[in-house]
């Protein structure tokens, strides 16, 4: 690069790479138990050996794998486990949204690799790096560290979880999905700064009670947008206060 | 066979949806109001997932201090709150869960 005399001096590609897989190390503990559980789950549910290391090696979305093994248990058919596939991944639309400013940059093989590594940890770590740092030139080998560890991760639990699901059959019972929940509790908090944040979150938890009935896990997205758009209302009022007012509350 | 195709069929699902936006990234210019909508997505989501697994973790609503998930989740954000730090937040939830659920049998 001819104008790196300009720029501050850049992070090398191996730091970004251990900083990136680093970062995602208390995400990777939290997504320890739910790969094992995955494990343990998949037989019960009627997934062979195969199909469960083959679905975290090639599909690698968590609550999507979660919620086919809950449909495959019920009975459901192929094609309706795709299409909830498919609405419960929605949400990886709108992370993708927030970083294609990040990846513009980068060859087409990058971007689907990354694609392919996007995960709400993977996204939680590199969203904070942003954040952090100005300087993207290489930030996707920070990307792909954060990636390669949650993946070879995933991909051991899962193995772990089905050999554990042999040898203990009622694993299941130990509550090893709280995992799950208490990580994403540490992921939100920190995001509780504001009105319209608060709102956005007290809306989306009463509206996913309202409609947990919903079948497919549907009203997932209800109450996530519900809470989105009640957000983004408040924010919107707030900030035309501010543009009209002044200055005269905090 | 039905397996190969599932996991084939949930992979192009999963793919597509997270590919979408990056293959045509050096076109898309978001308005302003949908940056900001973005942000609120992920605290929305997962607080969408996380409270019914909460407070209905056996498929009814269970508010009531008897419910271990709640209490633990309770502990865990406030340890969030006090502390900003997620692998303690996820121990101290754990270990919390773990107690009340199985030591004292909640």
């Amino acid at each position: 690069m001819n104008n790196s005399v300009t720029m501050p001096r850049r992070v090398s590609r191996s730091s970004e790479f251990v900083n990136g897989a680093k970062a995602t190390i208390p995400l990777i503990i939290g997504a320890i138990p739910f790969g094992i559980l995955f494990g343990t789950l998949a037989e019960p549910s009627g997934l062979s050996v195969l199909g469960a290391l083959a679905m975290s090696l090639i599909v690698f979305a968590g609550a999507s794998q979660f919620i086919a093994l809950g449909l495959l248990a019920a009975g459901a058919a192929v094609p309706v486990i795709i299409a909830t596939t498919f609405v419960v991944n929605l949400r990886h639309l709108l992370y993708a949204a927030n970083l294609v400013p990040k990846v513009r940059h980068l060859p087409q093989h990058w971007r689907a690799l990354m694609a392919f590594g996007l995960t709400d940890e993977t996204f939680a770590a590199v969203s904070n790096r942003y954040l952090q740092q100005e300087d993207i030139r290489d930030a996707h080998w920070f990307y792909l560290g954060s990636f390669l560890a949650m993946y070879s991760n995933w991909v051991l639990c899962t193995a772990l979880g089905v050999a554990l699901g042999e040898l203990f059959p009622d694993m299941t019972q130990w509550g090893l999905d709280f995992a799950m929940s208490v990580t994403f509790i540490g992921m939100v908090i920190p995001y509780l700064k504001s009105k319209p944040m608060w709102a956005a979150v007290i809306v989306a938890g009463a509206m996913a009670i309202a409609t947990a009935a919903i079948p497919h896990k549907l009203g997932l997205m209800i109450a996530a947008i519900s809470g989105i758009a009640v957000g983004l209302s408040l924010h919107m009022m707030q900030s035309k206060k501010h543009s009209t007012q002044g200055k005269t509350h905090e | 066979m039905n397996e190969a195709i599932l996991i084939f069929g949930m992979f192009l699902m999963t793919f597509s949806v997270r590919y979408l936006l990056f293959a045509v990234a050096g076109r898309v210019h978001f308005p302003e109001w949908l940056s900001t909508a973005l942000g609120f997505v992920p605290p929305a989501v997962l607080t969408a997932i996380i409270v019914p697994a909460v407070l209905m973790p056996q498929g009814d609503l269970w508010i009531s201090f008897s419910n271990p998930w709640l209490l633990a989740s309770i502990l865990a954000a406030t340890v969030a709150l006090v502390r900003k730090d997620l692998l303690t937040t996820i121990v101290i939830g754990m270990l919390a869960f773990m107690l009340l659920r199985f030591g004292l049998g909640l």
